[in-house]
């Protein structure tokens, strides 16, 4: 069957995630970016949402069952309010979920409890490495199987709250596939480089990573000694930033289209003009049909059908193009002022474009 | 609950489908592209005769009259409906078999989905039957007029009553009738004229009428020679005091004093139902495309490769990706909105969506193909640049594509007709 009405339960959870972006994080969006900071409160304050929570089974310490389509509904509603501090909020997702995914038993048991029934703590993960056409099917970070575990060598980005990780998950490249393996903190070898200066995303911490012939013992290899499929974690990265994407793209069109109603231009409403109604016309389409599209992907991967990395890379690429069109245009509706930092449309803007490259900054 | 999966009877009706695509519509795609106003009547006879042996009379989702006559206990639904779902998926794969062809499938179209949406039960008995006997009938819509296309609310066919003789007059010339001339000159068929009764009251005013096939005073008199889906007749129909029996308008013969917009608003729910359905059969051009221009890639030694990113993939391998992501996004836009229409809901703001964003992706799509193939593509030994020529016609009719923005405008900024022109 077809069905496009989110459950009960998936409701309660929309809205209140809702309540919290419009009256939390959308308020505090432009100080954290202009600062390059978050309010920790803010980001416990999402954390008690309980999103990644609800994805874990009660045997680790969760209250529900993992449901892609549930997180991309809580993710678009995350980036509704803004996007930076979504990422803020699911990152100890960034650990736990491939733990869930692809760990086995006794990583499940050692990670998942001490996670989720703990406060928000900066579990991360290190996937992007820095290249302009990095493919995370085809990592330069390499592990070498050795007597007693794994040595790892390479450089990575982008890996969110680096500094004060409490554990790492990082992937590298054995045997021609990406795996992931645990690193603590503190491991000799690896070093948190500069925090890097981004165009969007501001108040989100993303650090550099080196690995210099890092060991680990075997049974920091997730998945054990037999390892895993990667296919699943980047479907679900995938999923949760095409999500995101259509979360933002949702604040940037609502934004542009309460101004246009607002604003007057030569004796009526800007969106009274047919330039301007289009343009909002033709945002809210491409939206409904992104959003559409990652929902299908989700539940693709929910019932474990055969294309569903097809259709988690076919949501990404449309959300990618989508969200650029949709902010850049949210800015032109409100012309000279869409340009000017007090309105929240040229943020949105840049982190529009980070859509293409935010592959690896969430799970879901 | 949100689900994607196609529903089990839909799943089969489409093999079938695909197979009457694939054996009696593409063989003969180009035949009728080049010999314009040739009727396929192999294809009109298999169609008919499968339809009647399904029990399916006519292209309109409801069985609500079929339904009367069931037993009690059959009328309780198992099964939450899909008719407009399982109507979006046939005309998907009629389409990508050839919507030329598919324009002249015998069963009503926009003339019984317009009798579906505005017709009293009495009224759906008495039109509808005739698309359920022994030869094929067609029906028609006919709205624009020489003077007016998208200004639906300017038309000047008349309708007067002759209270003598129980009948309505009607007096204009329509234009842009699809199967207007299989409808009035081959078999029983029907046309749904819209007309005013009060020319003074505007859109309060239009009324459609049904005119059967036969009626004195109704005229076709001109086919066109079109562009693309040339294996549908667009006719035009002249009405010279052609008398109807009164039962034969669609709705109220009020015209109510206070500022009402009834009969227009009946033109437009019939549109909310059938925008998804045009919108569908662009899909199927799209799909059809883009599956040929995959095939003719492959045979050049190009593979799609899904997954990787952006910089590594050659420019061809991005349009062809980009091409799907518009294709099945705006497919399951056509979806939610019939699956709207299906459960009752109102749907005009998807409706509209779904046929702006396929008018511009069957476009995009084809444009592209031709464009990627070269001088091969530009050919008319492939069907590409026939399909270029078909899909244009998606983003005019049943509302152009800049109408649909009007209507997809208003519903999200919460403006009358008034306040966006």
């Amino acid at each position: 069957m077809y069905a496009f009405e989110p459950s009960e339960e998936q409701k309660m959870l929309i809205d209140a995630i809702q309540r919290f972006s419009i009256n939390d994080l959308r308020p505090a969006a432009h100080d954290a970016d202009e600062n390059e900071q978050f309010s920790k409160d803010l980001i416990e304050k999402g954390w008690e949402l309980g999103v990644l929570q609800a994805s874990i089974p009660e045997e680790y310490g969760g209250f529900g069952d993992h449901s892609a389509v549930t997180g991309a509904l809580a993710a678009e509603e995350l980036a509704l309010g803004d996007i930076a501090g979504a990422f803020a909020i699911l990152a100890p997702g960034l650990f736990a979920l491939p733990i869930l995914f692809a760990g086995d038993q006794e990583q499940r048991q050692q990670y998942l409890g001490s996670i989720i029934e703990s406060e928000w703590k900066p579990f991360t993960a290190a996937l992007v490495e820095p290249r302009f056409d990095f493919d995370p099917n085809d990592l330069q970070t390499e592990a070498r199987e050795t007597n007693d575990g794994y040595v790892l060598n390479g450089d990575k980005v982008f890996v969110p709250f680096a500094d004060e990780a409490e554990n790492f998950l990082a992937y590298a490249n054995l045997n021609g596939s990406s795996q992931g393996f645990i690193i603590p903190p503190g491991t000799k070898g690896l070093e948190v480089g500069e925090r890097q200066p981004l165009l969007g995303v501001k108040a989100l911490p993303l650090y550099q990573l080196s690995l210099n012939d890092v060991h680990i013992p075997k049974k920091n290899r997730l998945g054990g000694p037999d390892g895993h499929d990667f296919n699943l974690i980047l479907d679900s990265s995938r999923i949760a930033v095409a999500a995101l994407g259509v979360g933002l793209s949702r604040a940037a069109f609502e934004y542009a289209r309460d101004y246009a109603k607002d604003r007057e231009v030569f004796g009526v409403k800007v969106a009274q003009k047919q330039s301007i109604a289009f343009m909002l016309a033709e945002m809210a389409t491409e939206i409904e049909a992104i959003r559409l599209l990652t929902w299908e992907a989700a539940w693709m991967l929910d019932e474990g059908k055969e294309d569903a990395s097809k259709y988690a890379y076919l949501a990404h690429t449309g959300a990618t193009n989508m969200a650029m069109m949709v902010t850049d245009r949210a800015v032109q509706i409100l012309g000279g002022h869409g340009y000017i930092r007090e309105h929240p449309v040229e943020m949105w803007m840049r982190s529009g474009r980070g859509i293409a490259t935010f592959t690896g900054l969430a799970m879901i | 609950m949100i689900e994607f999966e196609t529903p089990k009877p839909i799943v089969k009706q489409k093999y079938l489908l695909q197979t009457v695509a694939e054996e009696m519509m593409r063989p003969h795609s180009r035949h009728f592209d080049e010999h314009e106003h040739e009727i396929p009547w192999d294809y009109i006879n298999f169609m008919h005769q499968a339809m009647q042996a399904v029990g399916a009379g006519s292209l309109t989702p409801s069985d609500g009259d079929a339904k009367e006559e069931m037993p009690e206990e059959k009328k309780k639904k198992k099964y939450p409906p899909i008719g407009y779902q399982s109507l979006a998926f046939m005309l998907e794969t009629l389409s990508w078999g050839d919507v030329g062809m598919y324009l002249v499938t015998p069963g009503g179209g926009l003339g019984a989905a317009a009798v579906e949406a505005t017709g009293t039960p009495e009224q759906k008995k008495k039109f509808l039957k005739r698309f359920q006997q022994e030869m094929p009938a067609f029906g028609a819509m006919a709205m624009t007029e020489p003077h007016c296309g998208s200004d639906t609310s300017a038309i000047r066919t008349t309708a007067i009553q002759d209270k003598e003789t129980n009948e309505w007059i009607l007096n204009g010339e329509k234009i842009f009738v699809t199967a207007g001339q299989k409808s009035l000159e081959e078999g029983d068929g029907l046309v749904v004229v819209w007309a005013t009764i009060d020319p003074a009251a505007g859109r309060a005013g239009m009324r459609p009428f049904v005119v059967e096939a036969g009626t004195p005073g109704v005229k076709v008199t001109k086919l066109e020679h079109k562009m693309g889906i040339r294996a549908s007749d667009t006719a035009s129909i002249v009405l010279q005091d052609a008398r109807i029996p009164y039962e034969n308008i669609l709705g109220s013969a009020e015209v109510p004093k206070e500022k009402a917009t009834k009969g227009f608003k009946g033109a437009m729910a019939t549109f909310d139902a059938t925008r998804p359905l045009v919108a569908a059969t662009g899909i199927g051009v799209a799909r059809a495309t883009l599956e040929l221009l995959k095939e003719m890639l492959a045979q050049e030694g190009v593979n799609i490769r899904y997954g990787l990113p952006r910089q590594k993939l050659s420019n061809v391998e991005r349009d062809v990706i980009d091409m799907e992501v518009m294709l099945e996004s705006a497919w399951l836009l056509v979806i939610k909105a019939v699956w709207m229409a299906d459960n009752r809901k109102p749907n005009p703001l998807e409706a509209s969506m779904s046929k702006v964003l396929a008018g511009d992706v069957v476009n995009k799509i084809t444009q592209k193909a031709v464009e990627i193939m070269g001088p091969i593509g530009y050919t008319r030994d492939h069907l590409l640049e026939k399909w270029f020529r078909d899909a244009k016609i998606t983003d005019i009719y049943e509302g152009t594509g800049q109408i649909n923005r009007l209507i997809v405008a208003r519903n999200i900024l919460g403006y009358r007709g008034s306040q966006l022109r």
